[in-house]
């Protein structure tokens, strides 16, 4: 392929890190959490890994995970800065 | 779940709004197709939300293609493949302005040659990218930036255009469903020739409701039968778990147009043709898959 392509190549954070556009953050409560991992599954940008961990540099605030919870075992809290 | 491959083929993460459908379809899309997946895009949500040049979140080849020729290029990228002898899967991922208004001559004439490709129309019901115009595909009575007072034409019957070309196999599927969607990609992309699937994706700044409740709407889309899952496999129709609840005892409309700023102040007549709209596609449905007509 020629140097000169003008081509995009595939890397994070490819549009900044999203977690900045966060106004209430997800905060998963692990004693109500059985791990049936609905949140990673319904996840719009995929930032809820197998540990069910939440990568918050991306994570977008959206709350669909808080919404879905069947155990209501995440808050949405309001971010401080 | 464990069916589901873990791979993500969008590298975190795209600039799609906060709660967007149309990212959580296209995670499941690719998911089911794999790494040896080229998509074509016109232009759409997806074509902005990749990341910025000389960056992108999309980890398969993407090809942006104008508005009026996503199929027409998957097409000729189709038979280079096939020529080559290559089975790289070719999805088209376009949305509704660029499927059902600008893209559906394209789209007809590759269905007509019988390509073997995938074309998936995920579908907010208007011009989501440029601040949502209407479209032919948004629904009655829906308040957009062009139909300030409400539509007053019906949704543009997108399935029954794709169904009169008789492909293999055509489906559709709602963001809510992720699983549901996953399998039918997947069934999709075995079976050679034309395909086509039909998402409904939520819209949050569009639709006007919080962020939290996509998968909330789209479920409630389905239970309320204004969005019927369905696959139509060589010409026979099977109706989907959901949507066979839904029509025998549907959620009221109300639980559906309550939740969006798009449907506020609807009239009683316009919501009365919108239950009568609903009652009809239903009955037709089933009618077909009893084998009625």
């Amino acid at each position: 392929m020629r140097e000169r392509l003008a081509l995009s190549r595939p890397r994070e954070a490819a549009s900044g890190k999203t977690g900045s556009w966060r106004t209430f953050r997800p905060v998963v409560d692990k004693e109500l959490c059985n791990a049936c991992g609905l949140c990673a599954q319904y996840c719009p940008d995929g930032v809820i890994d197998e540990e069910l961990n939440i990568d918050l540099d991306y994570c977008k605030g959206c709350g669909i995970c808080a919404n879905e919870c069947p155990k209501q075992a995440i808050a949405m809290v309001r971010e401080e800065r | 779940m464990s069916t589901i491959p873990e791979e993500e083929y969008i590298v975190k993460c795209t600039s799609a709004c906060a709660g967007c459908s149309s990212s959580l379809c296209l995670r499941y899309v690719l998911k089911a197709a794999g790494p040896d997946s080229v998509l074509v895009v016109p232009a759409c949500c997806t074509s902005v939300i990749q990341g910025i040049y000389p960056g992108t979140a999309m980890n398969v080849p993407v090809y942006n293609i104008a508005f009026a020729a996503a199929a027409a290029c998957a097409s000729g990228m189709s038979e280079a493949f096939r020529a080559l002898g290559r089975k790289t899967n070719v999805i088209a991922y376009a949305g509704d302005g660029g499927t059902a208004d600008i893209g559906v001559q394209a789209l007809s004439g590759a269905l007509e040659r019988g390509t073997d490709f995938l074309y998936i129309c995920y579908d907010n019901e208007a011009y989501g990218n440029t601040g949502m115009q209407r479209s032919g595909a948004t629904p009655l009575g829906a308040r957009t930036t062009t139909t300030p007072g409400g539509k007053p034409t019906a949704k543009k019957d997108l399935d029954r255009i794709v169904e009169a070309h008789n492909p293999p196999y055509m489906a559709t599927a709602c963001s809510a469903y992720p699983l549901d969607l996953y399998k039918k990609v997947k069934k999709a992309l075995s079976i050679p020739g034309p395909k086509f699937i039909h998402i409904l994706a939520p819209c949050p700044p569009g639709w006007r409701y919080p962020t939290e409740k996509t998968v909330e709407m789209g479920k409630l889309a389905v239970k309320t039968g204004t969005w019927i899952l369905y696959e139509r496999e060589y010409g026979r129709l099977t109706i989907n778990g959901p949507s066979k609840t839904a029509m025998r005892r549907p959620a009221p409309l109300e639980d559906y147009i309550k939740g969006q700023g798009r449907f506020k102040n609807l009239s009683p007549e316009i919501l009365d043709r919108m239950r009568q709209q609903i009652e009809r596609n239903v009955q037709r449905l089933a009618r077909e898959e009893a084998g009625a007509c």
